[in-house]
């Protein structure tokens, strides 16, 4: 089919001319599912509806493409950006926006009436999908086009949306599905997940992008950072720049360096901020800003991550270590979003042990090694909601829905005993003492099942989704005042009257908690607490961690800067550094507390778990572990009492025995199981409005945990949790694999006091308490010092 | 570790359970029990948790009697979620706690989600004065008084625990029940509640630690 004339004409008149690639969707447009892979700025959103315009243009009543973005943003974006051509050509096509953004009023309207082309979320999809008049609103659907399909299957986002793609399938059969993809490194894995039978259309990857580390006067500092000390340089690139992009790993590390960004800012360069714990009225301004050229920079999280084509950008620094290669090459393809031109791209290391990772990061990039781990197949619980949300539509029958289900590219493995145990699960709890006999939340009726009490579909409806979040409270200048953004919920607890901290930029004083509503005042000119609201932490990659230790082993380093050079000869002399195919163990005392550090570059996950697992050795040893932090290439634990000899702690045999007894009571596994629980339907989400005031109704999840422990503990949830937190944040198998390639050559070394690759360590955020005898003691001291501060004791 | 403290002209001891222990009296009290909370949500089409509260909350009742030998037993008031959860009660739960009941002196105090007789036997009592004490669900009345009602929790060493609070005249106990949040004891319904000088007394796995009751500055 060829474009309609008007819209060839308008394209001619704006002088645009098709890529090749997006001449080939426009061919295949017949296809049942295709994808495609093009780098960033290669107009693949286009391309994606290039088939839908031309089809609309010869006439369509209903709903003709729904187009699925992970961002609410880019929902908005694409609609303003399809619309230039659309109105300029003169089509009769309506296109409008679904997320959770979009006013009740609105979505019931879009419900009764759906538009042309429907731009929305995973969420906003399952949410239509859930209800009674899902097939008259989808019956007539031809195309659906998947965005950033390669960030959505990193989640169980995505995972959800593949269900729901089979449902749409059933209520549609002629439904034609495109995916749309960054650059990835296996990409008939993600055709298979899209769906069995997809085409691949790969385009052209474009010129090298050009990469440097910034140079910066002051060198980054020892520990923790942000990227404050290269602020001067920043600016002069910003000002030598149209307009700059500036990434931080968390939300944390952006709003401090933004603060100081803007103190130094003596120019008055327009700069703004843009993260995921910002109101959406200021995030909504940043964007708009940026749209318009009004901005010279953006200091920006993940939150920026994907698609928005902000035109102008011509510039990428990325402030910390990328932690993945693949993220890394797809964040610096958001410079020069034009077609065939380099992206630029600079890497700021915030501390020194970044330098070392960036200087990795910037050769595999060189290289085009890109990494990535296989997904496993599709997670259960996302399986448990979806059936809720399937009887929240009406009656369904049990065969139907798994062959259905199994058409969903990652359920293709699954088993109908799994099905089934996911059915059950939902229907009656799935507990070995059969409880819920008589109110079972699905029952089979005629057949089919039903919802015993239809006033559940409110309940779970409101549960959709598998963006688990921590408990966030909303922050206000005064009681009525303007939203700032959100913190977590243990962050606001921590707070007392008179604290200041930094949101959106700016530094506010703590007043109160009213309400659920963090009240605060503007307070200029004061040294800010901290921010701890946290971001994404992402595991540095095997490959990247792999270059990092070959760098050490080089013994000199010409091509790391001098003071970064010099800490790690530092390092050598007074410790020594990590080796490929070696273990090093550091043990020295610190602040009046004892510290093991273990070197095992196994990234985040995978040293967490050690922590875990090493000091629940620790403590049957009687070393009074208190805690741990865990980095992507050292775990920090510190305890009461010395740890002389770290070869009993690291046996790979007595870790793997440890784990299966550990398993069950750990808080890794406990916030996994929040995770779960809460995805599967067992524990419901916590609106903000909605929460009684009067917190003795709601428990800990914890509870539920340790209960169905010890009373169930192969209940299904409890199964899924396991397989989660070994697949994810558990990641054994890479502490496996580390401790195999090491034979047991470890290198225990006691020191008088930190060393310099330790001492980054003490800044993390993230410590886990280790419950045990060292704790209750402390407990003990502290009840103490609070009774004789009081006069009491 | 246990904690004893005098509340009028008793000698009491908090428990690490969260229960109290009136060794004078040879006397057990547990507050918010809050049997069948799981069973309660199930029945308004709510989530389905996991239905072994009652018998986690058994469990640890049973080794509290064994371990005080108490020979009487007052129930503070919201010992059942409902009274529709007292009937629903399984069988084996049931027959476990009748087999607790059985030839102790055993008080059920009315609470706000318990309003009302079961027909579990016991004496079912609004409030019950003994030996100089008052017990009653919420509290607030004339004292020295025992209560329970608002599930106290307070913070110690960053961790939040079930908490007694004791002043001159009163006693909070905290929930004994397994399903229960707690409300922090910086609340203003605590805080009014509670005289100058009150502690919290923090329960830990295995002590009870008592503290300054925690104020809002």
């Amino acid at each position: 089919m060829a474009l309609p004339p008007a819209l060839v004409q308008w394209f001619a008149a704006q002088g645009w001319q098709l890529h090749p690639h997006q001449q080939a969707m426009l061919a295949r447009r017949a296809a049942r599912s295709t994808l495609l892979i093009a780098p960033t700025g290669g107009g693949k959103t286009l391309a994606g509806f290039l088939p839908s315009l031309a089809e609309l243009a010869a006439g369509h009543a209903g709903l003709h493409t729904l187009y699925i973005s992970p961002l609410k943003a880019l929902a908005a974006n694409i609609r303003r950006n399809l619309r230039r051509p659309v109105e300029g050509a003169g089509l009769p096509i309506r296109i409008e926006d679904r997320t959770g953004d979009t006013s009740q009023t609105q979505r019931r309207r879009q419900r009764a009436d759906p538009p042309h082309i429907l731009l929305t979320t995973p969420e906003s999809l399952a949410l239509l999908l859930s209800y009674e008049d899902a097939p008259r609103i989808f019956n007539g659907l031809q195309r659906v086009v998947v965005d950033e399909l390669h960030a959505l299957a990193e989640s169980k986002r995505g995972d959800q949306l593949m269900l729901a793609l089979a449902r749409l399938q059933t209520l549609a059969p002629g439904l034609r599905r495109v995916g749309l993809s960054a650059t990835v490194e296996d990409p008939p894995a993600l055709a298979a997940y899209l769906g069995a039978g997809t085409e691949i259309v790969l385009a052209d990857t474009g010129p090298d992008p050009e990469i440097a580390m910034l140079d910066t006067a002051i060198p980054p500092p020892w520990a923790g950072g942000g990227g404050r000390h290269a602020i001067p340089e920043i600016l002069n690139q910003i000002t030598r720049h149209q307009t700059t992009l500036i990434f931080h790993n968390t939300r944390a590390q952006a709003e401090i360096f933004f603060h100081h960004l803007w103190l130094a800012n003596t120019g008055d360069l327009p700069i703004g901020i843009h993260h995921g714990s910002l109101s959406r009225e200021q995030r909504e301004r940043v964007e708009a800003a940026m749209v318009s050229g009004a901005l010279r920079a953006v200091v920006c999280t993940g939150s920026l991550d994907l698609g928005i084509d902000w035109g102008a950008v011509d510039l990428v620094i990325q402030v910390g270590a990328p932690k993945n290669i693949k993220r890394l090459v797809q964040r610096i393809g958001r410079a020069n979003h034009r077609y065939n031109a380099p992206s630029k791209a600079l890497l700021v290391p915030a501390n020194r042990f970044e330098v070392v990772e960036c200087q990795a990061a910037l050769e595999a990039a060189r290289d085009h090694a890109l990494d990535g781990e296989p997904r496993g197949p599709g997670p259960r619980d996302v399986l448990c909601q979806h059936i809720l949300a399937t009887a929240c539509a009406g009656p369904f029958d049990a065969d139907a829905l798994f062959a259905e289900v199994v058409t969903a590219g990652p359920y293709a493995t699954l088993t109908r005993a799994d099905f089934d145990d996911c059915l059950t699960f939902t229907a009656t709890g799935g507990y070995a003492l059969r409880a819920y006999d008589r109110w079972q939340r699905l029952m089979p009726k005629a057949g089919k099942w039903t919802l015993r009490d239809p006033r559940a579909a409110a309940v779970i409806r409101q549960n959709l989704g598998t963006i688990v979040d921590t408990e966030t409270l909303k922050v206000r200048l005064g009681r009525f005042g303007t939203a700032l953004g959100e913190v977590e919920e243990a962050f606001a607890a921590s707070l007392t009257p008179g604290d200041t901290f930094l949101i959106g930029g700016q530094i506010v004083r703590y007043d109160g908690l009213h309400e659920m509503t963090v009240e605060v005042s503007r307070s200029p000119g004061r040294d800010p607490k901290v921010a701890v609201f946290s971001g994404t932490k992402f595991a540095t990659s095997t490959v990247l961690a792999d270059r990092i230790l070959d760098i050490f082993a080089q013994g000199r380093w010409p091509d790391l800067p001098r003071h970064t050079a010099e800490w790690l000869a530092h390092q050598a002399e007074v410790s020594q550094l990590p080796q490929p195919g070696r273990l090093l163990v550091e043990s020295f005392p610190q602040d009046g507390r004892e510290h093991l550090c273990v070197y095992g570059f196994a990234g985040r996950n995978a040293q967490q778990t050690l922590g875990l697992l090493v000091t629940k050795r620790m403590e049957a040893a009687g070393l009074a572990p208190l805690g741990f932090v865990a980095t992507d290439y050292a775990t920090l634990i510190w305890g009461l009492e010395p740890v002389l000899d770290a070869d009993p702690l690291l046996q790979l045999q007595g870790l793997r025995d440890g784990l299966e007894g550990w398993l069950s009571g750990n808080a890794v596994m406990k916030r996994t199981f929040r995770n779960v629980a809460i995805i599967a339907g067992l524990i419901e989400r916590s609106h903000q409005g909605r929460r009684k005031s009067g917190r003795q109704a709601t428990f800990s999840s914890d509870i539920l945990y340790d209960t169905l422990a010890r009373h169930d503990p192969e209940h299904l949830l409890l199964r899924l949790t396991r397989d989660e937190a070994m697949r994810g944040l558990i990641d054994f198998s890479r502490l496996e694999g580390m401790l195999a390639r090491i034979e047991g050559r470890i290198d225990t070394r006691r020191l008088p006091r930190v060393t310099p690759l330790a001492a980054p360590l003490f800044l993390e955020p993230g410590k886990v308490p280790v419950e045990g005898k060292g704790r209750e003691w402390l407990a003990e001291d502290a009840a103490r010092a609070l009774l004789r501060a009081a006069g009491l004791d | 570790m246990t904690y004893a403290f005098p509340l009028g002209h008793a000698r009491l001891t908090a428990l690490p359970s969260g229960a109290l222990h009136w060794p004078d009296e040879r006397l057990l009290c547990v507050s918010d029990l809050h049997f069948g909370k799981s069973e309660r949500l199930a029945r308004r089409g709510g989530a389905l948790l996991p239905p072994y509260e009652t018998r986690a909350t058994l469990l640890r009742l049973e080794a509290d009697l064994d371990a005080t030998g108490a020979r009487a037993v007052i129930c503070l008031g919201d010992s059942f979620d409902d009274l529709a959860a007292a009937e629903g009660l399984d069988e084996t739960d049931r027959l476990w706690l009748l087999r607790l009941m059985a030839g102790r002196d055993w008080v059920w105090i009315e609470g706000n989600h318990d309003a009302g007789p079961t027909d579990l036997g016991g004496s079912h009592l609004a409030e019950l004065h003994r030996a100089g004490l008052a017990f009653r669900h919420v509290g607030g009345g004339a004292g020295p008084e025992v209560s329970g009602h608002y599930h106290p929790k307070a913070r110690l060493a960053g961790k939040a625990h079930r908490a007694f609070l004791l002043d001159e005249n009163r006693l909070v106990l905290p929930a004994y029940g397994t399903f229960t949040g707690g409300l922090w004891c910086d609340d203003p319904a605590l805080q009014a509640l509670m005289g100058p000088g009150a502690l919290a007394i923090v329960t830990t796995p295995t002590r009870c630690l008592p503290i300054p009751m925690p104020r809002r500055p």
